[in-house]
């Protein structure tokens, strides 16, 4: 998903030199801009995720979750498209954000062709890897890239957030098996 | 009958000072996904008081099922509590928000 950043801090360390390191970090850094669409883009990308799961599952735990999803991911979005307004600050399109979409539309068309307690497993099990990742993300590049101290908070709490939707997924996948 | 408003405003203020005594109202807030004070003390029969003050829902959820108190964005909800032990609570949505109620008899 950020194989990109993820790719070029490891070849860094390859590397193992400190000037190479700070070089393909610094040239992988995304802008606040680039953050924000970054961000607003996975939010979308499980609250769509849950539409569909509204509307497919069956099991009473796997529809309350999705229901969470869709009302914390659009508080979250609520919010940062708050802060992007009063920052001024239009959010920018890039290759992870493409990346992403493209990744979660594949999921999507996936998941769509899965029905009963075949999509609740398979809908639960990519939650708890999407979060997970998302989460990586987060802590590893968004928010040590984020310059703006009120956008670096917001990713903060999504963080929080976040990783409680895994924990959260983690318990309903338990229980599912 | 002056006597008797009086004894009667004495009798409205005895019992306003006697019940906060009995029972307190403990206050819990919950903001940026944490519970603050994360380790609160209570007596039987005491209200609790969650203030919710984030934009996401949240729950009180005792781990032993004594409650499961809903807590919508920007609102707050009481429980008394009724009774005694040390119980880990955490919200259902957010599994990561922990706190410990001490109930004393």
């Amino acid at each position: 998903m950020f194989v990109r950043w993820s790719a070029a801090i490891a070849a860094a360390i390859l590397l193992s030199s400190p000037a190479l390191l700070q070089g393909a970090r610094a040239a992988d850094k995304p802008t606040d801009p680039q953050i924000a669409h970054i961000a607003y883009t996975a939010g979308v990308i499980d609250i769509n995720a849950a539409k569909q799961a509204q509307k497919k599952a069956k099991n009473k735990d796997v529809k309350a979750f999705a229901e969470d999803m869709l009302r914390d991911h659009e508080a979250v979005n609520k919010q940062a498209l708050a802060l992007v307004k009063k920052l001024n600050v239009t959010p920018e399109d890039n290759d992870t954000s493409k990346a992403l979409s493209k990744q979660a539309s594949d999921k999507l068309a996936e998941l769509g062709k899965l029905d009963g307690a075949a999509f609740d497993k398979a809908y639960v099990a990519n939650e708890v890897a999407y979060h997970k990742a998302v989460n990586g993300a987060l802590e590893t590049q968004l928010i040590p890239s984020a310059n703006n101290a009120e956008l670096k908070s917001l990713l903060q709490t999504g963080l929080k957030i976040f990783q409680g939707h895994q924990q959260h997924a983690e318990h309903v996948a338990a229980e599912l098996k | 009958m002056p006597g008797r408003l009086c004894a009667i405003a004495t009798a409205v203020r005895l019992v306003a000072v006697a019940v906060p005594a009995h029972a307190a109202t403990i206050e819990i807030t919950m903001e940026n996904l944490e519970m603050s004070p994360k380790d609160a003390s209570a007596k039987v029969g005491d209200t609790v008081e969650w203030i919710n003050k984030d934009v996401f829902a949240h729950t009180a959820t005792a781990g032993n099922g004594d409650f499961d108190v809903n807590l919508p964005a920007k609102k707050s909800a009481t429980f008394v509590v009724k009774k005694a032990g040390t119980v880990d609570y955490y919200c259902r949505y957010h599994p990561n928000m922990k706190a410990m109620l001490k109930i004393e008899p």
